[in-house]
């Protein structure tokens, strides 16, 4: 619970609005466009048009014979216009071998279940554009959570997490249900914790953390992220606040962070996870300050 | 065998408002859902939740858009306790601290929708079914409601008494998909199946692929009829490629249909001389489908939604997460180029038959959400009614399966002799069984009338058990994906949004087929670890018995009413159709009735008037 570990001012988050805008993914399309970055993608999706994708994806179940030492198999999936990298491998499945197991269900990032180690680095499976990845596509499950069949692992630790921050809304003032009378809240207010609760649980941070794999105790990205929510939102009292704020400075709270970003960059949401993480050191300094 | 007063089956809105409910009540409540519970497809849901909230507004304006929305054929009493419970679920939502939106007063914002005679759309940005599924998850957590995530339940416990009404529901037998095993799970008070949509009977949908229709089927094999199953709204702006769902703000806030020609057909055509682009949903879908069918479609497929001359600004600053959703799935800049859409199924109205207590005609056995039919959705589901139809019946369902009094329902469940019945001489095959073996069927084979719950429950779980050796012990035969996808590809090429007598009736066919092919299913997949080939493959036979019920009713009724269009009538036939079509498993010989829609509300009666808007 030292607040030593705080980091110099110098790695925090930049925390200029414009720099900000200057980084946001549409920003970055429109970018894209002028650049005429768009025309040599169109000519490499009109490549692929017609062609198969080479995929390589991990196997392992621990109780079929051939698949106990991890292996990789290669696919190879007609590609078509829009294909994801989910697409893919639920073609690979229902075409060259039903036993290819992976966790999916909206297809449209929204329950957060497809999120794997994608070339190299934690993505969503289904909103990621094959033509956009180099070949072939070599897809894993998520690095630092036990593997349970193929692309699926273990998210106890990860829900465990999550949990630990007692995620949910704590007002011991509700009214009985003849009057519930409507709480307040500023359109800024709102604003103020409207990324942090676009978190799907999907666990990407999580994975790409490096703190959060050398110790198994750090609350990590998501569950910090998930008391940010709790924590800004004005409708609870401050006294919860300060409840909250004991929980995120215990010894595996927000100041085991170091500010590598790494979670920020994987974030399929583009929540700003490492700033809010940032904000809650200094949270956690003020009130720190104010008893002293 | 695990053992609690409630059980819910699903945890998805509807699942996780009845467990708080019953928990409430003072059940020992468990969720079982073969998705861990932040993954179900309410997440998906952008729109609102109507609520009667604000001064000048009123629940009996609410009830009375709903039941004109929906082509009368809601029922008056579960029409009124939507529209008079919503206000006070909403703000119960509000005080568990769901992020809604706000106006600069604080209050909670509320945007006019389609079919609504006053703003009481209540919403969280355009994500309001995320914030509705993690709030009411957190509450779960909060008050350690046990969860049993990623079980899949495979079959319900019930008695075999001739008559399904007297028969008894005692628990679900469920699948561990993580380590395969097979448990039962006995239920003191009652089961509330809340499994959400059919939508993977179809092959394009927006639905999630765990969509597939499990309590539906479940139920309808225990004995419990489904209502209205032809109803199914299909949205007018989903992506071709994959089903993902603009939503309709895009045309809220001013985006315009193309054709081939660049032509604005929705005026050029007179599909909808008044409204255009913001008709109603069917009305858009059917004028999309006749351009693409006459010719002036694009790829012969789809239509263009532009959204360009809204301006970067407002585009960036109300719709930007359209511009994401056509950008990762359909690889398209909505800034820079109009976006492919097409009809998808999206939701079924129709479902299993409850009252308002969302109790079904099987003691013990109840449901609530998009998988239930109470009815207040008839022939068409308003935007924004099916967020709070999850809060009002899935409390209403926990809290009566926990014991309380919520008084007498006004809505009858369960076939009563004295109701007309359909002559089957139309159908093209004879539905139902084809020979499966016993061991596929729901009702306890040997259970009878027995009241030893225990003893039921452990000869269900044997014989699911059973079946699950034997699919996985076959070492060839047909796949399930190959099954699946036929009868997806059936259901969206006949009993989509255009219907006629000849193609229904070939959907009915390819089912048959389908049912006799799924008899020499089989498992590839050996493993006892995370077997989803075996999950995917007991789905299939669900949606198959889904499907069907979709395409019996589609076929029987002969009108245009809401949703459900037929080209050898196209117009709302009042004289002969204000009823409910039913469909009953009959031990695996479906049989059609009817039930007569209630009109008559708590103080009025909802006359029916032409719905145009």
């Amino acid at each position: 619970m030292s607040t030593q570990q705080q980091e110099p001012e110098t790695q925090e988050a930049p925390e200029d609005p414009e720099m900000k805008g200057a980084q946001s993914p549409q920003d970055r399309r429109l970018a894209e466009k002028e650049s005429g970055a768009i025309d040599e993608e169109s000519e490499k999706k009109a490549e692929l048009e017609g062609e198969t994708v080479h995929i390589k994806v991990f196997r392992y179940d621990p109780e079929v014979e051939g698949k106990q030492e991890p292996r990789f198999d290669d696919f190879h999936v007609p590609f078509e216009k829009g294909m994801t990298v989910l697409d893919a491998v639920i073609y690979a499945r229902d075409e060259y071998d039903s036993s290819l197991t992976f966790r999916h269900s909206c297809r449209q990032a929204v329950c957060g279940s497809d999120a794997f180690f994608i070339n190299g680095k934690q993505r969503l499976a289904c909103k990621t554009q094959l033509s956009e990845l180099e070949q072939p596509v070599r897809i894993e499950p998520l690095p630092h959570q036990e593997v349970v069949k193929d692309l699926v692992v273990d998210m106890g630790h990860f829900y465990d997490q999550m949990h630990a921050v007692e995620p949910y809304f704590q007002d011991e003032d509700t009214p009985e249900v003849s009057d519930l009378e409507e709480q307040h809240q500023s359109p800024e207010n709102r604003e103020k914790i409207k990324m942090s609760s676009r978190c799907i649980w999907c666990g990407a941070c999580m994975s790409s953390c490096n703190i959060a794999a050398g110790d198994n105790q750090y609350l990590g990205p998501a569950a910090i992220n998930k008391a940010y929510k709790f924590a800004m939102d004005d409708r609870e009292s401050e006294e919860i606040k300060e409840h909250r704020l004991r929980i995120l400075e215990q010894e595996h709270g927000v100041w085991r962070c170091q500010t590598q970003f790494s979670c920020t960059e994987v974030c399929p949401k583009d929540i700003p996870l490492t700033e809010h993480i940032q904000e809650l050191k200094r949270e956690a300094v003020k009130k720190n300050l104010k008893f002293w | 065998m695990y053992e609690h007063d409630v059980i819910v089956v699903g945890a998805g809105g509807a699942g996780l408002r009845a467990a708080i409910a019953a928990h409430e009540a003072g059940a020992d409540t468990a969720l079982v859902s073969k998705l861990h519970p932040v993954r179900s497809h309410t997440g998906a849901a952008e729109g609102g939740i109507n609520a009667a909230l604000q001064e000048g507004d009123d629940w009996e304006l609410h009830a009375y858009d709903t039941m004109k929305g929906s082509d009368y054929l809601g029922d008056a009493p579960a029409v009124e306790t939507l529209a008079q419970d919503a206000p006070e679920d909403t703000m119960r939502l509000e005080h568990w601290g769901m992020p809604f939106s706000r106006e600069e007063d604080g209050t909670v914002s509320q945007r006019p929708f389609g079919g609504l005679s006053y703003p009481r759309t209540t919403y969280a940005g355009a994500e309001t079914g995320h914030h509705l599924l993690h709030t009411m998850y957190e509450q779960v957590v909060k008050r350690g409601i046990q969860v049993y995530d990623e079980w899949y339940v495979m079959n319900l416990a019930t008695t075999n008494e001739p008559d399904p009404n007297d028969r008894e529901c005692h628990g679900i037998v469920a699948y561990d998909v993580q380590s395969g095993n097979i448990e039962g799970f006995k239920a003191n008070d009652g089961v509330v199946l809340a499994t959400g949509g059919p939508g993977q009977a179809f092959d394009h949908t927006t639905n999630a692929v765990s969509c597939t229709g499990d309590g539906h089927a479940m139920a309808y094999r225990a004995g419990v009829p489904l209502e209205d199953m032809e109803f199914i709204q299909f949205h007018p702006t989903s992506l071709p490629s994959t089903g993902v769902l603009i939503s309709e703000g895009v045309r809220g806030e001013g985006g315009i249909l193309y054709n081939s020609e660049g032509e604005r057909f929705m005026f050029e055509y007179g599909y909808a001389n008044n409204s255009g682009e913001l008709a109603s949903r069917d009305v858009v879908a059917r004028a999309e489908l006749t351009e693409v069918d006459e010719g002036r479609g694009i790829e012969d497929e789809y239509v263009h939604l532009d959204m360009r001359h809204l301006g970067e600004e407002r585009i960036v600053d109300r719709l930007e997460n359209i511009l994401h959703l056509a950008e990762d799935f359909e690889g398209v800049d909505g800034l820079v180029e109009p976006m492919p859409v097409k009809p998808g199924q999206h939701y079924a109205m129709g479902g299993i038959e409850t009252d308002e207590n969302g109790q079904t005609n099987i003691d013990g056995l109840y449901a609530a959400g998009e998988c239930a039919c109470v009815s207040v959705h008839g022939g068409n589901r308003l935007g924004g009614n099916a967020l709070p139809e999850l809060i009002v019946f899935g409390k209403r369902a926990g809290r009566h399966a926990a014991g309380e009094d919520l008084g007498e329902p006004e809505i009858e469940t369960g076939y009563t002799g004295d109701i007309e019945d359909e002559d089957d001489a139309g159908f093209p095959v004879t539905p139902g069984r084809a020979g499966l073996d016993d061991v596929d069927e729901a009702i306890a084979s040997d259970g009878g009338v027995t009241a030893d719950a225990k003893g039921l429950l452990e000869r269900a779980v044997e014989r699911e058990r059973d079946r699950v050796e034997r699919l996985l012990e076959r070492d060839e035969g047909v796949q399930h994906a190959e099954i699946r996808s036929k009868l997806q590809q059936a259901m969206t090429d006949y009993v989509n949004v255009f219907r006629t007598e000849d193609g229904v009736k070939k959907a009915l066919k390819i089912i048959r087929e389908c049912r006799q092919e799924y008899q020499n299913v089989y498992v590839d997949d050996p493993s006892r670890t995370f077997n989803t080939d075996l999950q995917h493959t007991i789905e299939t036979r669900n949606l198959i018995d889904v499907a069907e019920t979709i395409a019996l009713g589609a076929l029987v009724r002969n009108e245009f009413r809401g949703a459900h269009w037929r080209q050898e009538n196209q117009r709302r036939d009042d004289e002969n159709w204000l009823k409910h079509t039913m469909v009953s498993w009959d031990g695996g010989e479906p049989s059609v009735w009817y039930r007569p829609v209630i009109l008559e509300g708590e103080e009025k009666t909802y006359e029916p008037k032409e719905r145009s808007y």
